[in-house]
């Protein structure tokens, strides 16, 4: 079934069109990759799913609603989680901290009974701080929980990320360049780390990467852009001999 | 171990209540006056840290929220009569002119009144950020003041009101202290506290965690504004007297002082820094006076001692750029800690 599809999707910065006519369709539990050259749109992209950026024209729908234009907090409320291309981490709260805030939108007590600790908002706090643990444990960090986030080293601050994502109860999960500054052990461990996510929390992954082994031995289907324009959609092996890809990443004569 | 900390903090406010009593049966009027002007800091502090310290929002528009507090529960309060000697030159609107409430509710109706326009001051000055929120609130403030300047028939006008009854005493300001303290713990250390937190860290991120930035702001300066308000009205029943030239920006700047003395976003730092600056500000009333150095005179220069408050702010500013505190929450682990270490080295 279709999860996420967008249709004729456009996006103009006065008058350069960053991303024009972008169609895709997303099935649930699929994993999917989103390629091109810098400064191919696929960022704005992103940021229009998440409601970051409004389209200029066209349509995205979301488990079957349209969702175009709608907030950014409103779209994580629905199931769309991301993480971000340059870490944007709570810097100077605590690990543990940085996953219990992504639990605070589920939060039914308003600030009244927040601040009275009603037995309702304390049996709340106490599910946050489970979930949160077992987060966090799934991506290797219970041990560092008390540390500031911003004392983590990298690869550590881009699991964080995405166990901050996961913790919105997401459906689909958007990955800006998880793998950026990554060595080869290690983008191929997140590569597993991918695939078990998606098995353990029944999450439809859509990615943006530059690494190509990652994008090809994790996706199962690719979208490629350049300049804004779809050129290419399949799977890693068709996109591989597509001809417009090889053009477009290594130029013509 | 946590019911130990809550035991701890159970004695050592019990303790502290009876070091109230003890200090105010001692000290001389003087000097209880100073005690409240400290409770009403730490009150007026953490207001001000919970919008510009735990939610990142440079609002400097403080002392116009004061002034509404101040305003309204002096009107809840004065007698009859009292208004007609104060209201001489134009005399009050009729239907507050009999009105008269008890301390209790007219604190309340302070505080609300100011969360109320701080609620409405909100919607349009919060979609500014940084310096140009700073600018808005502060303009708000001024145009607080110069309204309650304006209209003689609610404020009495530049003539300001006097022989307000001097409710404030240790018990009210302490009070109020403590129970913004607690209050304030109990925000911080929930899931609303975090997401203030995370909006001050990284909006961007915040939003898309699905932590409603507009919403969450606005609950944050309300809240800070109807603490400031109780703090005005606070202000005002210690005084006795307020007129509008109280509540300009030097007002705000004392209690910014105090905030980023204390530490941007820690309740404990801006506590301690809410009682040494008070109790400095009066302690250091002799560099404002006539000073005999033996071989050299120095006539008397009326405010000398913000010189050296600016001396010192710039010095914290330069040395320790997180305020004495930082974050960074005073804990009984702390403590705690330090004496498991100490005598791990012993041992």
């Amino acid at each position: 079934m279709s999860l996420l599809r967008t249709n004729n999707l456009t996006k103009k910065f006065g008058g350069l069109t960053a991303v024009s006519k972008f169609a895709m369709d997303i099935k649930e539990m699929e994993i999917v990759g989103l390629i091109g050259p810098n400064g191919a749109g696929k960022t704005t992209v992103f940021n229009m799913l998440t409601g970051v950026y409004k389209p200029t024209k066209g349509s995205i729908f979301f488990d079957g609603r349209d969702i175009t234009g709608i907030k950014s907090h409103e779209v994580t409320k629905l199931g769309i989680a991301r993480t971000f291309q340059n870490i944007r981490l709570f810097k100077e709260l605590s690990v543990l901290d940085n996953v219990l805030v992504a639990n605070h939108l589920r939060l039914k007590s308003n600030i009244l009974f927040s601040v009275l600790r009603t037995p309702n908002y304390i049996r709340q706090e106490k599910h946050m701080y489970e979930k949160s643990m077992e987060l966090l444990k799934e991506v290797g960090l219970d041990d560092v929980k008390d540390e500031m986030a911003s004392s983590l080293p990298y690869g550590k601050q881009r699991r964080l990320e995405i166990a901050r994502a996961l913790a919105t109860d997401p459906k689909i999960l958007l990955l800006d360049e998880p793998a950026a500054g990554m060595n080869p052990q290690e983008s191929f461990e997140l590569m597993e780390f991918i695939h078990d996510i998606r098995d353990k929390f029944d999450l439809t992954i859509f990615m943006i990467e530059h690494h190509m082994q990652v994008v090809m031995g994790v996706c199962e289907k690719i979208y490629v852009l350049d300049h804004g324009v779809t050129i290419a959609e399949g799977t890693p092996k068709e996109i591989q001999n597509d001809e417009k890809v090889i053009e477009a990443y290594l130029g013509v004569d | 171990m946590k019911d130990k900390r809550k035991i701890l903090t159970i004695i050592s406010l019990i303790l502290f209540v009876i070091l109230l009593f003890i200090m105010n049966r001692t000290f001389d009027s003087y000097e209880i006056r100073i005690l409240n002007l400290c409770g009403i800091y730490v009150v007026l502090g953490l207001s001000l840290n919970l919008i510009n310290g735990f939610t990142g929002l440079f609002s400097l528009g403080h002392a116009g929220f004061m002034a509404i507090g101040a305003y309204t529960s002096a009107i809840f309060t004065m007698s009859p009569e009292l208004k007609q000697m104060n209201y001489y030159l134009k005399p009050i609107i009729p239907i507050f002119k009999n009105i008269q409430l008890p301390f209790l509710p007219s604190l309340l109706i302070a505080g609300l009144m100011a969360g109320l326009i701080g609620f409405l001051i909100a919607a349009p000055v919060l979609r500014l950020k940084d310096d140009y929120l700073a600018i808005a609130t502060l303009g708000f403030s001024e145009i607080i003041r110069v309204v309650f300047t304006n209209t003689q028939s609610l404020t009495n006008g530049a003539l300001g009101l006097k022989g307000l009854p001097k409710y404030t005493n240790v018990w009210w300001s302490w009070g109020m202290a403590i129970g913004t303290v607690i209050f304030m713990v109990l925000l911080i250390k929930g899931s609303y506290g975090r997401a203030l937190m995370a909006i001050r860290e990284d909006e961007i991120a915040a939003e898309a965690m699905g932590i409603d930035l507009f919403r969450h702001k606005i609950i944050s300066f309300t809240i800070g504004s109807f603490l400031a308000g109780v703090g005005g009205a606070l202000l005002a029943h210690l005084l006795g007297t307020i007129d509008p030239l109280m509540f300009r920006f030097l007002l705000t700047f004392n209690i910014l002082l105090i905030v980023v003395l204390g530490g941007i976003g820690s309740i404990t730092g801006t506590v301690i820094s809410a009682v040494v600056v008070t109790v400095l500000m009066e302690f250091l009333r002799v560099l404002d006076g006539t000073m005999d150095l033996g071989f050299i005179r120095i006539s008397g220069i009326p405010g000398m001692r913000m010189v050296v408050f600016s001396a010192l702010l710039m010095f914290v500013i330069l040395f320790y750029q997180r305020g004495i505190m930082g974050t960074k929450e005073f804990t009984w682990d702390w403590i705690l800690n330090r004496k498991k270490k100490y005598t791990q080295i012993k041992g």
